[in-house]
């Protein structure tokens, strides 16, 4: 079932005289219980294109539909209400509240979203069970590993059930372990929890967790790659293949 | 090229600065505004007494103005010490790029002089412009005419602010120059990585302080409230300090125990943004617990001033027509027991070459008198000694005033009050300061025996009466007793009295006739005296006096004009100051929550929300000092109520509001400010 449709955005930046085009027509579609990767250099437009899908940036010109609602053209409140009951999500950098405690950091999604303390707390304790969090609750961001900063934020995004889960380098300042770990966390949403997750990302074993990736080169759809029945390990050196294809700046991420 | 830097820095940071600029244009404004008072005032039409009080008020606000620039010093100093704080980086980024200690030293006291000078300027134009309008509230507050609206410009003020100023300004450059070479590259460097560490204080502890201090307090407020009469000058210091303590450690409890009981209503916690509000509110209290408890007691203090200071004018004004109801009263005293030769005043100064009665339209001559056996110790009766104890300092063995029935009604007819009557056993007793009301009540009841001139009299009611004899602004009769005219017949009098309206209606014209003539009789009667020994004569006065209605206007009017001037002042650079601390706190802590607030937005939040979070947060910050302030200062008023009571204030509903008023304007004012530019800081994208 299609979850996410794209049509034919771009989103420029700058004035007349120098223009550049970050997303230049961009067309695809996600399916519910997908978990898709987007795979791109620094500068080709990733980043650029999961805030336009987050609602965070607007496109210039183009259509985002999330279960056939129209998302450019919703403002102000009804945009705040849309990313809080049906977006999840998951920064490089973690975005939890340094003041919060992890317990307090998930629930506050839910509470945001004006849930009930109860409701709230059995749907931490899930949650924190999903991510194996449960040891970490009642700490502080200080006092946790990367790893595990990442996986309650992961928590955090995932708590409200939200319809697609937007993810933004997750693994980007994490060591390889915690790398993994994190990655089998979220594999395990997409295949248990039925999650919708969609990943921007340069790093190719990262994306090899997912189930199709997305090449973007200056703003375009370079190619795809879906894994059908390969093997995590098939899976990788296919992308490999891509990235090597794809060349210049790129080669760097193998 | 560091002149460029340090205009570059200041108005990349004005979003820091703003608030430090505008506080110190206030500080510099009103500095010059209560300093040019007396310049404003040479424009009004005043009579002499009133440019004397007007000297005074200048005198004071010379003196006040040391005290205020100590806390404007202060608080300047705090606050670039503050903003200092939050460059580190900016700092360590210049030491790395190899700039010497000695250049950012530089770097600093130029932009100290650029915001020096700016805000001197700014300010001295602001005070110019606003001590235009304080000619009209001098001429209020004095009573005074403005005769004619003139613009003036007070360079001795002008002077005066800026060479205080200056030194406050030499100070923080100093004070910067020995921060900045104290400073370590790692520790600069260091200074933002510091993720915020959360400690929460053992709970325990926290409820054992609260309870302990909150009991302190109690027992403070008591002494305070209820022992008023006890508390003597070192005593009032010593509560004062601990209370200090107290209103500290209920701070330090207050901010462990607040998060943890918040916690625990998990309704409300997980309810919205509340768990974010809470957080941030308990760190900013936590590292404020200092600062909270000097913001506490200015605001105690500025609450009580203001108040008092108010209701000294209020009462003033409304006493002079109560207890002030003639214009003019003489009084002559003589040694005891030796009869004076004339019968009367009238007839003093009639011998004696001025014939006083030209001069007046209504008047009366009576006279008082003592029996130096009958003491205020045997007046108070049983209550006596309870008195002793509680009032040590009192003057026991004063012989009472008394004064004869058909004289006091005789008075009483001229100043259109109340007549008494009684029987030819009776007594009456007179009295308008309350807390000597109190006392002697205790000891009277109806029929209550007193012994006077060896005649035994019986109280006629259980308590005091109302009642006065001499002119004034203020309830001061302690104690007069009326008794029948038939006890003191054959007594010597000790003090004559002369009363009475002018008859002519410019009255200063006729207070200096009186005056004149009686200078002139008293002279006379000195001159002819046969008697050596006796200043005045055979008569054996032993002093005289008058006390006119003009006077006791001038003096009420004047005097209450003065409190009311230095509590504005005082109580106006406490309430900046207080609102200038809280502001920078807020406002900084806004601007490092940036990335906090951003998030929020990220995952859903909505403006609302995080607009009332803010307001919130707000709020609580600027309302804990003042409610805890405002709890000291209702038993703070209780206890300035029993000093006020001379001043005849009895309610102070009145300056309480004008005090409430005020603090709503210049705290509320900054708290405002702080809200919208937080808000403003907090929705700018990074």
């Amino acid at each position: 079932m299609e979850l996410l449709k794209i049509q034919q955005i771009e989103k420029y930046y700058g004035s007349k005289s120098s223009l550049t085009k970050a997303i230049d027509d961009i067309s695809f579609t996600v399916d519910k219980g997908e978990f898709v990767a987007i795979m791109g250099a620094s500068g080709s437009g990733k980043t650029t294109l999961l805030n336009c899908i987050s609602t965070i940036d607007r496109v210039t010109a183009g259509h985002i539909f999330l279960e056939g609602t129209d998302v450019t053209a919703l403002k102000g409140k009804a945009l705040n209400k849309f990313r809080r009951d049906n977006l999840g999500f998951i920064f490089q950098d973690f975005n939890l509240l340094d003041t919060l405690t992890a317990y307090e950091n998930i629930a506050l999604a839910l509470s945001i979203q004006k849930k009930s303390a109860k409701e709230t707390d059995v749907a931490v304790k899930t949650v924190s069970e999903q991510l194996d969090i449960k040891d970490v609750l009642s700490k502080y961001p200080y006092q946790m590993s990367g790893g595990q900063k990442q996986r309650v934020a992961s928590a955090r995004a995932i708590v409200t059930n939200p319809k697609l889960v937007l993810a933004d380098e997750p693994t980007g300042a994490l060591d390889s372990k915690s790398a993994k770990l994190l990655l089998e966390r979220l594999r395990y949403l997409n295949k248990e929890c039925g999650a919708t997750i969609m990943m921007v990302t340069h790093d190719s074993f990262t994306a090899s967790y997912a189930s199709r990736i997305i090449f973007i080169k200056d703003g375009k759809i370079f190619s795809e790659l879906s894994r059908g029945d390969n093997t995590r390990k098939q899976f990788f050196d296919r992308i490999i293949d891509v990235v090597t294809l794809l060349g210049g700046d790129m080669s760097d991420a193998l | 090229m560091l002149f460029k830097l340090s205009l570059s820095n200041i108005r990349r940071s004005m979003r820091d600065y703003a608030i430090y600029f505008f506080t110190l244009i206030i500080g510099v404004s009103v500095f010059y505004v209560f300093n040019a008072i007396g310049g404003q005032a040479a424009t009004l039409e005043m009579s002499d007494s009133q440019y004397e009080m007007i000297h005074l008020l200048e005198t004071l606000i010379s003196g006040t103005s040391v005290f205020v620039a100590g806390v404007l010093g202060l608080l300047i100093v705090y606050a670039s010490r503050f903003l200092m704080k939050r460059r580190n980086r900016e700092f360590a980024l210049y030491m790395t790029l190899g700039m010497s200690k000695r250049k950012i030293s530089a770097i600093l006291l130029l932009e100290t002089l650029i915001i020096g000078v700016g805000s001197l300027f700014v300010g001295l134009v602001i005070g110019i412009g606003l001590s235009q309008l304080t000619s009209a509230l001098v001429a209020n507050m004095f009573e005074a005419n403005m005769a004619s609206y003139k613009f003036t410009v007070s360079g001795g003020a002008i002077v005066k602010t800026v060479v205080y100023f200056a030194v406050m300004y030499l100070v923080v450059m100093l004070f910067n120059s020995f921060v900045v070479t104290r400073m370590k590259l790692i520790n600069l460097m260091q200074s933002g990585k510091k993720s915020e560490q959360i400690k929460l204080k053992n709970p325990v502890l926290c409820v054992i302080v609260f309870v302990l201090a909150a009991a302190l307090l109690g027992f403070l407020y008591y002494q305070v409230g209820w022992r008023s009469v006890r508390i003597e000058r070192n005593s009032a210091l010593a509560i004062f300090a601990a209370g200090s303590a107290a209103t500290f450690l209920i701070f330090w409890s207050v901010s462990g125990m607040l998060l943890r009981v918040l916690m625990s209503m998990k309704n409300t916690y997980f309810s919205g943004l509340n768990s974010f509000t809470f957080r941030q509110l308990s760190s900013k209290v936590n590292t404020m617990v200092f600062s909270m408890t000097i913001i506490c007691l200015m605001l105690f203090i500025t609450i009580c001033t203001l108040s008092s200071a108010f209701s000294i004018r209020n009462s003033m004004n409304k006493n002079l027509n109560e207890l002030c109801p003639v214009d003019h009263e003489l009084v002559i005293s003589y040694d005891t027991g030796i009869e004076s030769e004339y019968d009367d005043i009238t007839e003093l100064c009639k011998d004696n070459g001025y014939d006083i009665t030209a001069d007046f339209s209504d008047y009366v001559n009576f006279t008082t008198y003592s029996d130096p056996a009958f003491l205020f110790a045997d007046s108070l009766g049983d209550a006596f000694e309870d008195a002793q104890a509680m009032y040590s300092f009192l003057q026991y063995d004063t012989p009472e005033q008394l004064i004869r029935l058909s004289d006091y009604n005789a008075l009483m007819e001229l100043y259109g009050r109340e007549k008494l009557s009684m029987a030819d056993d009776e007594f009456i007793m007179l009295c308008n300061y309350t807390s000597m009301i109190n006392l002697r009540n205790k000891g009277l009841s109806v029929g209550a025996e007193r012994t006077v001139f060896g005649q035994t009299l019986k109280s006629k009611y259980a308590s005091c009466q109302d009642g006065f004899i001499d002119i004034s602004t203020e309830h001061i009769n302690a104690g007069l007793i009326v008794v029948p005219d038939s006890v003191v017949s054959g007594e010597v009098p000790d003090t004559e009295y002369f009363i009475g309206d002018y008859s002519s209606d410019d009255k200063e014209a006729a207070e200096k006739a009186v005056h004149d003539g009686f200078d002139t009789a008293m002279r006379t009667l000195s001159a002819n005296s046969s008697n050596e020994e006796g200043v005045y004569g055979s008569s054996n006065i032993s002093g005289y006096g008058w006390t006119t209605k003009l006077e006791i206007k001038e003096a009420a009017v004047g005097l209450g004009a003065i409190v009311a001037f230095l509590g504005l002042y005082v109580g106006l650079v406490f309430l900046i100051a207080c609102g200038a601390i809280l502001a920078l706190k807020e406002l900084s802590d806004s601007v490092d929550s940036i990335g906090r607030y951003e998030m929020l937005r990220k995952i859903g939040a909505e403006e609302s929300d995080i607009s009332r979070s803010l307001f919130r947060q707000t709020g609580i910050f600027f309302l804990l000092p003042l409610v805890l302030a405002a709890i000291h200062s209702v038993f703070g008023m209780k206890f300035l109520i029993f000093f006020l009571q001379v001043f005849g204030t009895n309610s102070i509903a009145s300056s309480v509001g004008l005090t409430a008023s005020m603090l709503l304007l210049i705290y509320g004012g900054y708290f405002l400010v702080t809200y919208f530019c937080s808000k403003s800081i907090i929705s700018e994208k990074r």
